[in-house]
């Protein structure tokens, strides 16, 4: 865990100064939510389509900055120092920590913007959106950390991510699409139990797994 | 003197339809130092990786002993020091900020004093401050052999170790090479015979491909 620190206050310290997914997720963010707000004009939406609205600009927002994890790594060619610094296991740590710190503080600014700008985006049950928001997020680094450390060695970056991503982050954000009615409409955090439980087991059924693949992943 | 050895089992390299080489079976202790040799394609780099655990082999095994004791798969790097064209470090960050990194990653309190002493060495100390992307080809290399050797390792794996350095720092590999390669494992992969002639034994990478009929 030490070492998984050290690696993310390296990637902190290196991001800061070279601002490689920062800008790419901030700009993203804009752009998305702006085009948004032009489309849907002067006509009122639904609550329900603006909670799902909410999750559409976060699996977008996702996609353009999280790969950065391990693609900067390998376009800088600095994949081989790792390598050689810490074992695969301290590296994917590493990096997971520091896509769940860049997830959080995107969705958090996405989530804010949304309470501003959209009247209906009204929720009831704070504490349940904050229980699913609070999974669906560590879901969400955990799967694009993995998905970064796949399509890294790949020649088609850009392209890949999204596309391996849709159908792993899929089952996700339906979840998460169905807890945010539920929190919009008031419901209790009892009767939202089994999708809460599908959002847990996804966080463990996917952490399991990247953790056994990244092994494979890392090693040419 | 550090009892480390290396056992290469049969370890074959095939890239794609390319034979590398094949069947390589060979032992490497601490104390020798071994060159690797053969020409440009050979394979001295990929057998460089495959020996540091970076390259995983087509066939056989490579097994790193420490004291008679076998050092598992996931510890290995601890115990390596490797230069090489292919190592970059972080243009974003300087020299000092590098190491400390290094070492933080490493799960090691940097050593400032270690650091200073072997930036000294390299004669760039004064320019610890500097941004890495800053630096000529030579200072990068002359890092590199920093950033292998600050945590003091067991195994040194140098790879085409004086490209890119003038008459100085070339003496200064030399004379590195010869102080650790008392009592650590020192492997040198190069086509220079001046880097070769430091060497205890050659291992001709091109004797283990396979000769036509």
């Amino acid at each position: 865990m030490k070492r998984a620190l050290a690696l993310f206050k390296k990637d902190w310290q290196s991001e800061l100064r070279t601002r490689y997914a920062i800008n790419a997720l901030a700009m993203f963010i804009l752009v998305t939510i702006s085009v948004i707000l032009f489309s849907v004009g002067q006509e009122d939406i639904s609550e329900y389509l603006t909670g799902g609205l909410l999750w559409v600009v976060v699996f977008f927002s996702a996609m353009s900055g999280l790969s950065r994890a391990f693609v900067s790594e390998e376009e800088r060619g600095t994949t081989l120092t790792l390598q050689l610094l810490a074992s695969p296991s301290s590296i994917f740590s590493g990096k997971l920590i520091f896509n769940i710190l860049l997830v959080y503080l995107m969705n958090i600014a996405i989530t804010f913007l949304f309470i501003v700008l959209f009247e209906s985006f009204v929720i009831r049950n704070w504490n349940l959106f904050l229980l699913a928001f609070f999974f669906g997020n560590l879901g969400i680094a955990i799967s694009s950390t993995t998905i970064a450390s796949i399509i890294s060695k790949a020649s088609s970056k850009g392209t890949l991510y999204p596309v391996l991503s849709f159908p792993i982050l899929l089952p996700l954000i339906l979840t998460l699409i169905e807890l945010t009615k539920f929190s919009i409409d008031g419901e209790s955090i009892a009767d939202s139990y089994v999708e809460i439980m599908v959002l847990v087991s996804y966080d463990v059924i996917m952490l399991t797994a990247s953790y056994i693949l990244f092994d494979f992943i890392w090693k040419e | 003197m550090t009892d480390y050895s290396l056992h290469l089992n049969k370890v074959t390299m095939i890239f794609g339809r390319r034979l590398i080489f094949e069947e390589i079976d060979k032992s490497l202790k601490s104390g020798v130092i071994y060159g690797l040799a053969g020409s440009n394609g050979s394979g001295k780099s990929t057998l460089s990786k495959i020996m540091c655990g970076l390259l995983t082999p087509t066939k056989g095994k490579i097994v790193h002993h420490l004291n008679g004791k076998e050092i598992k798969e996931e510890k290995v790097q601890d115990y390596i020091g490797f230069v090489s064209p292919y190592l970059i470090l972080y243009d974003e960050f300087t020299a000092w900020e590098n190491l400390f990194h290094f070492s933080k990653i490493r799960g090691m309190n940097f050593d400032e004093n270690f650091a200073k002493e072997l930036m000294d060495s390299f004669g760039i100390y004064d320019r610890r401050n500097d941004y890495f992307k800053g630096y000529s080809s030579g200072m990068k290399q002359r890092m590199k052999f920093i950033f292998a050797l600050l945590h003091n390792p067991a195994f040194l794996m140098f790879d085409e170790p004086t490209s890119n350095l003038d008459n100085a720092g070339k003496e200064k590999v030399y004379e590195i090479i010869k102080k650790y390669g008392k009592d650590k494992l020192v492997v040198i992969a190069s086509n220079e015979d001046t880097d070769l002639a430091q060497c205890d034994e050659i291992i001709q990478v091109e004797d283990y491909k396979r000769k036509p009929n």
